[in-house]
Parts: C-alpha cells; sequence; structure tokens
C-alpha cells in the first residue's frame, strides 16, 4: 500500500516549509482556493472521511452542518492527544507539521471559517515549538493571514497550548479551556457546530483528519473513498503499544485484518506468547481477547465485535499479564481525570477504582464483580460527555470476558489475607489515601 | 471478613482538604487590582498582553497567561496571580479557579528544580514503569532539586517505559537510566541523547523502504528543529502575532465581573 500520511515522513527537514514545498505541499491548498468552497466540501463529503479522534463522525457531514452566512466562525484542530495508548499525533505533528496547517487552512475555507486555533496538550513542547515554527513560517509565506495566495480568502490561526488534563481532550471541555475556563464539558445539544467556541459555530477536528484534507483535495475525495472499506474509507494511523516486539505508528489501510497489525506490522508479543487481550482503540475501547484478531480493522467491523476503532491505538497484552493490574491502572486514571462535574462519573470511577483496589487486599467477594457490572452499567450514557463511559467501557468487558480469572483473584487473596496482617495494601503502590478502601456500611 | 483499613483523614477529622478553614465573612472578595498600584514585571506584562491580542475574548489568555506568571515566579503564588489579575483585569478568585484545575499549574511553594515525569499508564507499566519509577525515586533520594511524578499517558508508549525530563521524552528506559537522567541532569548536558523522541525514526515499513537512510542524532542536524535555538526548547515561547483585528463593535464584552 502507499502510504499518505506516513510518505517519507522521515525526510529530514520535512517540518521546514522549504522541504514540504519541495514536496509539492500547498498545492492543495492553490487547487482548493482556485475552486468554489461547495466544490471544497463536496470532496470532503465524497471522500467519505471520518474523524480520526474516536467518535469517527465523518468530518465533511460536520462541515455542512455549520451555519451559512456571515458570521463569526470557528475551526478548532483537537491536539490534545491524551487517550493512553494514542501517540500518532505527536509523530505527525513533530515531522510534519506544515500538512496539518495546510489541512487547517482549506477546511477552513471549506467552511468559510476565519480564525482557527489549534489546541496542543502542554507537554508536548516539542511538539508545540516545531508546530509554531510552522506557523510562523506559513504566515510569513502568505498562507495564512489577510487574502490568503490573493483570494478573497482570510484566516487567522493560533496555537493555544493546553495546561495537563485529559478531559480537555473531550470537544467541550476543549472549548471551554480554550476560553480561558476550567476544562468541564458543556450539555450536548446545542452540538460546537452550532454553538461552540465563544458561543458561535465552531468545526472541531482531530490532528489526523484534518492532515489528511490536504490529500483528498490532491486526490479527489471520489478516489480517496477508493481505499479502504466502504463505510470506513482511506487509511488510518494505528498506534501500537505494549507487548509486541515492534511498537510505533503504522499507516494503514483500513479494513485489513487486525493480525497483520499486530503480528505482521508490530511483530506479536515478544518470545512468541499469545495474545491475552489486546484494546483496538485506545484504552476506552472495550478489551477484545486473541480469539478477535481476525476482526477486519475498521470502524464498522469493530463496532460489530463489540469493541471500537476510537483512536486506532491498539495496546496489547500477552498470556503472562493479569488482567486485575490493568483493570487497576485503568480505574486509577479516569477516577484521577474525571472533572467531578457529573455524578455517575465522578462516584463511578472513584468507586470502581476502590473496588479493585480491595482486591488486592483480600477484602472483595466474588459479588463485588457483579457490583462492579451494574456500576459500569449506571455509568454509561448518563454524564455529559464519555468520560465515564471511557471507562465502563473497558471495565465492563472485562469483568465480562475474565471474570473466572478475576474470581480466582478474588478467592487467593482472601487465602493470603486471611491468615497475614491484612492491613497492608499489596500491589501496585495503591495504598495513597484515594485508594483505601473503606468500609461499605 | 478482614477488619477494614480506616480512611485517612485530616487533622479536622474530614477526608476533605480544607473544607472547615475558616472564612473571614466581615471581608469581601477580592477584587480586581487596579493595574495603576499593581506593580507587574515588563516583560510579563508584555508577555500576556500580547497573548490577549491573540483572541477573541482576553479571558483565553489565561492559561497562557499563568503559565509566563509561573515562570517567572516558580509557582501561581498570590502575588503571580494578582499580577496576571491586574494585567487582565479578572478577579484573582477566576484565575485561581483555572490555575487550580490544570496538572501544569502549580498552586504550592515549590523551589527551583529539575522535573522528571514517569508515564505509569497501562503501555509502560506493562513494560516495566512501575519499576522504573521506584528505581528512580531511590535514585534521587534526598535530592531536592530534582522532582520526580508517575505522570498519566505521555503519548509516547513506542517508546515505553519512559520519562518527560523537563519536559523532553526519552526511552525505553531501563534500570541504568535514572542514574544516568541524573548525571546528565547535574551535569547540565543533554539528558540520554540516544533515547530522546526527537531523533525516533518512524518504524513503518512503508517509510523505511522508502527511505533508507536516516539522519544521525547529532545536534548540529537536528532536521525538525530548525528556526529553533537550543535555549528556547523547553520555554513555552510566545507565537508570532496572529492577524487578527478586531473592529470595535466587536469587541470582547465586559465581563460580568467588571460592571
Amino acid at each position: 500500500m502507499k502510504q499518505i500520511l506516513f510518505d517519507r515522513i522521515d525526510e529530514p527537514g520535512l517540518n521546514t516549509l522549504e522541504v514540504y514545498e519541495r514536496r509539492g505541499g500547498y498545492q492543495s491548498l492553490r487547487k482548493a482556493l482556485g475552486m468554489p468552497r461547495e466544490d471544497v466540501l463536496a470532496s470532503l463529503l465524497d471522500s467519505g472521511l471520518r474523524g480520526r479522534g474516536g467518535a469517527g463522525f465523518q468530518m465533511g457531514r460536520k462541515v455542512s452542518f455549520l451555519p451559512q452566512g456571515d458570521m463569526e466562525k470557528y475551526l478548532v484542530c483537537n491536539a490534545d492527544e491524551s487517550e493512553p495508548g494514542t501517540f500518532k499525533d505527536r509523530e505527525l505533528m513533530q515531522k510534519s507539521p506544515h500538512m496539518l496547517v495546510e489541512g487547517v487552512i482549506i477546511a477552513a475555507y471549506a467552511g468559510s471559517i476565519r480564525r482557527s486555533f489549534i489546541y496542543i496538550r502542554g507537554e508536548y513542547q516539542l511538539q508545540a515549538d516545531i508546530l509554531e515554527a510552522a506557523i510562523a513560517e506559513a504566515a510569513e509565506a502568505g498562507y495564512i493571514g489577510e487574502r490568503i495566495l490573493g483570494s478573497e480568502f482570510s484566516m487567522s490561526l493560533v496555537l493555544h497550548r493546553g495546561a495537563g488534563a485529559y478531559i480537555c481532550g473531550e470537544e467541550t471541555g476543549l472549548l471551554d479551556s480554550l476560553e480561558g475556563k476550567r476544562g468541564n464539558p458543556r450539555l450536548k445539544p446545542p452540538f460546537p457546530a452550532i454553538e461552540g467556541l465563544y458561543a458561535g459555530p465552531t468545526l472541531i477536528n482531530n490532528v489526523e483528519t484534518l492532515a489528511t484534507v490536504p490529500h483528498i483535495i490532491r486526490m479527489g475525495g471520489a478516489e480517496y473513498a477508493k481505499i479502504g472499506t466502504e463505510t470506513s474509507t482511506g487509511t488510518k494511523l494505528v498506534s501500537i503499544s505494549g507487548d509486541v516486539k515492534r511498537p510505533g505508528n503504522y499507516e494503514i489501510e483500513l479494513g485489513i485484518p487486525s493480525r497483520e497489525i499486530i503480528y505482521g506490522l508490530a511483530g506479536g508479543p515478544p518470545s512468541g506468547r499469545d495474545v491475552k487481550f489486546w484494546f483496538p482503540g485506545g484504552s476506552s475501547s472495550p478489551v477484545l481477547t486473541k480469539d478477535d484478531l481476525d476482526v477486519p480493522y475498521d470502524f464498522d467491523s469493530m463496532a460489530k465485535a463489540g469493541s471500537m476503532l476510537g483512536s486506532g491505538a491498539i495496546i496489547v497484552a500477552d498470556e503472562t499479564r493479569r488482567v486485575l493490574d490493568t483493570a487497576l491502572k485503568l480505574a486509577k486514571f479516569y477516577a484521577h481525570e474525571s472533572c467531578g462535574k457529573c455524578v455517575p462519573c465522578r462516584e463511578g470511577t472513584n468507586w470502581t477504582h476502590k473496588m479493585l483496589a480491595r482486591i488486592y487486599t483480600g477484602e472483595a467477594t466474588p459479588m463485588d464483580l457483579d457490583i462492579m457490572a451494574s456500576v459500569q452499567e449506571q455509568i454509561i450514557g448518563n454524564c455529559l460527555c464519555v468520560l465515564g463511559d471511557a471507562m465502563a467501557m473497558p471495565i465492563g468487558s472485562m469483568v465480562a470476558k475474565f471474570r473466572t480469572e478475576l474470581e480466582a483473584e478474588i478467592e487467593a487473596a482472601r487465602e493470603r489475607a486471611g491468615g497475614a496482617d491484612s492491613d497492608e495494601v499489596v500491589g501496585l503502590g495503591v495504598a495513597d489515601e484515594h485508594a483505601g478502601p473503606i468500609p461499605v456500611h | 471478613m478482614s477488619p477494614a483499613i480506616p480512611v485517612p483523614r485530616f487533622a479536622h477529622g474530614s477526608r476533605v482538604p480544607g473544607w472547615d478553614d475558616a472564612v473571614d465573612l466581615t471581608k469581601d472578595p477580592a477584587v480586581i487590582p487596579d493595574p495603576a498600584t499593581t506593580p507587574v514585571p515588563d516583560d510579563l506584562r508584555r508577555e500576556i498582553e500580547s497573548s490577549m491580542a491573540k483572541y477573541p475574548d482576553r479571558r483565553s489568555a489565561a492559561i497562557p497567561a499563568l503559565h509566563a506568571a509561573q515562570a517567572v515566579h516558580g509557582y501561581c503564588s498570590p502575588e503571580a496571580i494578582t499580577q496576571v489579575a491586574a494585567v487582565m483585569q479578572l478577579t484573582p478568585a477566576y484565575l485561581t479557579s483555572v490555575a487550580s484545575f490544570y496538572d501544569m499549574l502549580e498552586l504550592q511553594p515549590r523551589p527551583k528544580h529539575d522535573d522528571v515525569y514517569i508515564c505509569t499508564n497501562i503501555s509502560c507499566s506493562l513494560l516495566g514503569a512501575d519499576e522504573l519509577f521506584d528505581a528512580m525515586v531511590a535514585a534521587v533520594a534526598g535530592d531536592e532539586t530534582v522532582h520526580v511524578s508517575s505522570f498519566e499517558c505521555l503519548g509516547a508508549c513506542d517508546i515505553a517505559p519512559m520519562a518527560s525530563v523537563n519536559g523532553e521524552y526519552v526511552g525505553p528506559l531501563n534500570a541504568d537510566d535514572p542514574q544516568q537522567i541524573l548525571e546528565d541532569l547535574r551535569a547540565g548536558r543533554p539528558v540520554l541523547p540516544n533515547k530522546q523522541i526527537r531523533y525516533r525514526r518512524s518504524v513503518d515499513p512503508g517509510v523505511r523502504a522508502e527511505h533508507d537512510q536516516f539522519f544521525a542524532p547529532d545536534h548540529s542536524g537536528r532536521a525538525d528543529t530548525a528556526g529553533l535555538s537550543d535555549t528556547d526548547q523547553a520555554t513555552d515561547r510566545l507565537g508570532p502575532p496572529a492577524p487578527i483585528e478586531i473592529p470595535p463593535q466587536e469587541s470582547p464584552p465586559p465581563h460580568p465581573e467588571q460592571t
């Protein structure tokens, strides 16, 4: 397969305007500006490009939802890549920042948007510096600013650095954060396309989605749609990590078997061990097992298999791993990152973490697993955003798929605790004040 | 059933820190500081003002402004907050609410130090991040100029287990690396240059096939940091002034706290 986003991405100096232009950079922008807006939008719709951030909503349709007319509209690029296991945007922004900048400008043109922002997570300092330099170069060359390339279209682009909060990757939390507030999610609807940043219509897209836009314009929407499957078009960057021989980012054509990614590209677990479970789309996706390795890697097949493609981050755990350890890590993460606005998420993540920690101390009973499963059910769909769901779905799937193992863990820990002094919390340093098991009466 | 572990409580008997801290009800809430009587370092003022100019609503500059103030004061001290409040014309309470939300903005006093964040999220912990964290803590024991903390996913699972040392991503780390990190920090040289993410080559075979050679990781040939000098790598610099012109009728509406 021909690489699209990762085409010669290791070329030295690709982050500079000079090399990017030499390779045909910003030609798509010239082409787009020479087309009527409607045609650019039609190309995006034809391409069938689905959002690469997690939800997989069609990008062209998002643009078409923006109200017409002369008003202040905004484009926000979500570069707050914080989903555990995901690191594709990092490599893309670091090595080819101009691709993203060009995509932002074209998308803004399609939606007749005059102000654009890139919200990058605060921890990505190197990438932010590189992007900032790229934006400055692009502005100097006349790709950003007033009357771009002599057309009627003007746009500004500002890089905004976050300050460390997972929830700001959620689109409405991100908008609040960009407005200079605490990053609390908002009630939807109204969706950002109608009322987003500064209460204006706002187009929010992931880095990878926007970086694909120049290629769609170059190839034509219909041509792009020929790659991949019918409903999951194009290529996808997959971040694969955990127990594999060659972790990293790979560009794949959507619809190839998952086994080909995990074993073919990443080499499978080291020392020939078996896969025990894997997250197909970041830590928020329900886990799959080795029986699901032949599921095609695309949006619909993953949904049919009971999980989701999410951000395209595969985390593999081999047969030597305990499900409990990963579940506890997960729950601890989401309990820490919950913004606290909605009760089911704030309490649900916290209680799930405590119940899992309790297994280590030998205080849990197999009945806890039922309670845990019911807690997950009560979180899903009951909050403003999906952070709670993002914990409930994987934990729920772990309890369902590895119940026997978890029950054995509970029994073993109870036996251990029965003889010994059980005041000590064993395991992963969970004996902090947030993790202390508390009596349930 | 075994006896339950007691719930940790603070001195006042609650699990919530500071819930019963006395509030002086006779005192009015802090108002927006008067810019005329609040001294603000010129550099800081300029930085905050140019941040505000980038956005249609000046409040959007709260995070960049607090970052800048933190760089000057070491943390978001009451004085730092007051200075930002004076320039941005916001209440100190509003800025404190923002600062307390984000992990990278500090409200507690801290001496000048190096930050070592060890990622202990799923992928890294599968590959030994918890042990690495313990080793790092043990290595710096007693040295207050290095601050080690475990961190949520830093977005570099390809080099797991990894750490962010003063913002520089390094990995994959082994048992000897904590000591080396410490030595590099003390010597003031780049930390583990062979393991920095900026030099990591793509693993995608499609990329490798097209590009056999990869630039060697030496400082002169840093292709991906063109236009940046060594000194400003780790600092939060301001962007180029974006071409934004706000017509008078579109200027930000007055903040409710001002009226």
